[in-house]
């Protein structure tokens, strides 16, 4: 090992990257490890895309940040990488980078439709609610009777929850202000979720099927028919079914005959003023409306068995139920996109890899540059599963700063390094510091109202929060 | 006793790491571990150590008797869990 402790940037201060950082400072302490970061704030989908019922899970901000920053790991945020610094910037200062940047824009469905007014990606509406800043001017209109999603996994049951839960569950949470308002005042009673395949396909955890049961007041409703499995699935599900898919399918029983959760004494006693109601073997055909969405479209599919095993659902009749509904949230799906000077897999949506070692056209490795998350793996896990990603890609980068593979960076700091290039070109940069500073200010304006946090949700409010602190340190 | 996995696991394995009679499942490279939604507790072998309690980065491992009430479920899914897979072992010949 050379006497120069190795600097790596960490492209994307996310669960991927985060998991990664803390696996650098586990596999090699002497290194220097930067985050640069996009947005003024820490920890990527953590903070903008877990629901913000799901409080538990956002604990592991804590874990994040004592592995990371409170080690020493740098934080350069409101930084993005190909527009305020280069790629060839990070390679001059860098032993190696990682990139973490996620998947940030989402799959589009392909039909007729997609792109009128009221018919947005579930993505969109994540950001919004989680108080992302370049989303909370969006404006969602919440004044229709009933609301179509769009996809069956679990994007789709924390969409499907926030626009059901009860203005009274929400104001505990951290949701953003903006949307809480704009919930309050939402008319939505019905909430349709079409599920391409049928219930043993679903990617829903059987968790989050059953938490749609579990909320104040809403009702969940399924056709019976449309819970019974078909041959296919019955033989797919004895031969290779999960246990999550077998208690998928239960629970789906269960709705369908009223015996489940959310559909008992609430149903039956009229208490429940508002219902979802889950669709299987549905696609949607056409999104239509005349300047804005009116109505969906629906087929019905079946399932066939392809060549390579794996069951799809392909087209059966002719026939089209039209949904009426003023809102449209479509969750197929997120996918990457390119980042400058960098390969990129046009095919897969991923930088092209092995193992994290990010690899030219000719396959060989690209010295210095990795991955991990899902710009390397594609959008699939759970966030624990970056864990595993993220020590696969730095033993690699471990590996070959111990044999040697990569050169020692060009700039070792006698012009300043790093931080005079940001100095420089960003005066508003935002530091370890100031991230501290927002999520303490955050934390503290939520406890007045009993609620984890109430965020920040625009660069100006959140940049002077972090400015004030570093004024004040 | 056992302690119990609630719906809130990310399944980061740092349970898994600590616990001193490998009692959670699926473990890494196991065949169902990938589309395992959670990982569970084996309350046939648990010895209420409580390692896994600090070691669990969310809080989602609770001993069975506190449980919150929303994840109460879980402690019948947590024994479900191992009680099918002995089943498949024993008839798979």
């Amino acid at each position: 090992m050379g006497a120069v402790p190795p600097r790596i940037a960490v492209v994307g201060a996310g669960p991927a990257g985060a998991f990664a950082a803390a696996s650098v400072w586990r596999m090699r302490p002497d290194a220097q490890v930067d985050f640069f970061e996009r947005l003024p704030t820490a920890w990527g989908l953590l903070r903008a895309g877990v629901a913000p019922d799901h409080q538990e899970i956002k604990r592991l901000d804590d874990t994040f940040d004592r592995e990371t920053l409170r080690r020493g790991c740098r934080f350069f945020g409101n930084v993005e990488v190909g527009v305020d610094v280069s790629h060839a910037d990070l390679m001059r200062h860098y032993t190696a980078v990682i990139y973490a940047t996620g998947a940030q824009t989402d799959k589009s469905i392909g039909i007729p439709g997609e792109d009128l007014p009221g018919s947005w990606a579930a993505t969109e509406f994540v950001a919004w609610y989680n108080g992302h800043p370049d989303y909370r001017g969006l404006e969602f209109d919440l004044s229709g009777r009933r609301a179509v999603v769009i996809g069956n996994g679990n994007v789709a049951a924390d969409v499907t929850r926030i626009l059901m839960r009860s203005p009274e569950e929400l104001e505990r949470t951290d949701v953003a202000d903006h949307a809480l308002e704009a919930l309050r005042e939402s008319r939505i009673e019905e909430v349709v979720v079409l599920g391409r395949r049928g219930p043993a396909q679903a990617a829903f955890t059987s968790a989050e099927l059953r938490e749609l049961g579990y909320i104040d007041g809403v009702d969940v409703q399924v056709d019976s028919a449309e819970a019974e499995l078909d041959k296919v699935s019955h033989e797919w599900l004895a031969e290779e079914g999960t246990f999550t898919a077998r208690r998928n399918v239960a629970l789906v029983r269960e709705y369908a005959s009223g015996t489940g959760a959310g559909t008992g004494a609430d149903a039956v006693s009229g208490a429940a003023q508002r219902r979802i109601v889950l669709r299987f073997l549905r696609s949607p055909a056409a999104i239509r409306g005349t300047g804005r969405v009116e109505a969906v479209d629906i087929r019905r599919n079946e399932l066939v068995r392809t060549d390579d095993g794996a069951l799809r659902a392909r087209p059966a009749g002719d026939e089209v139920e039209t949904i009426e509904c003023g809102l449209v949230l479509r969750s197929v799906g997120y996918q990457a996109v390119p980042l400058p000077d960098v390969p990129f897999d046009e095919r897969s949506y991923v930088l092209p890899n092995d193992r994290g070692r990010v690899l030219l056209p000719d396959g060989e490795p690209l010295a210095g540059v990795y991955a991990v998350g899902w710009i390397k793996r594609g959008p699939t896990g759970i966030l624990g599963t970056n864990k595993r990603d993220a020590a696969e890609t730095v033993r690699c980068l471990v590996d070959d700063l111990a044999a040697g593979r990569l050169p020692e960076p060009a700039s070792v700091d006698g012009d300043g390094g790093i931080e005079a290039v940001l100095a420089d070109r960003k005066p508003d940069l935002v530091t370890a510091e100031g991230w501290h500073a927002i999520d303490v200010l955050e934390r503290e304006r939520g406890s007045r109202d009993g609620r984890p946090r109430a965020k920040l949700t625009s660069r100006e409010e959140l940049l002077d929060a972090a400015r004030a602190a570093t004024v004040a340190g | 006793m056992t302690y119990v996995i609630t719906g809130s696991c990310i399944k980061d394995d740092s349970c898994i790491e600590v616990c001193p009679v490998d009692c959670i499942h699926p473990k890494p490279g196991a065949p169902d571990f990938e589309t395992a939604e959670q990982l569970y507790i084996d309350p046939e072998v648990c010895i209420d150590c409580d390692a896994c309690v600090h070691a669990c980065p969310v809080d989602a491992i609770y001993a069975e008797f506190e449980v919150p009430e929303k994840f109460g479920y879980t402690v019948e899914v947590n024994a479900e869990f191992f009680a099918e897979k002995s089943t498949a072992e024993r008839t798979a010949v």
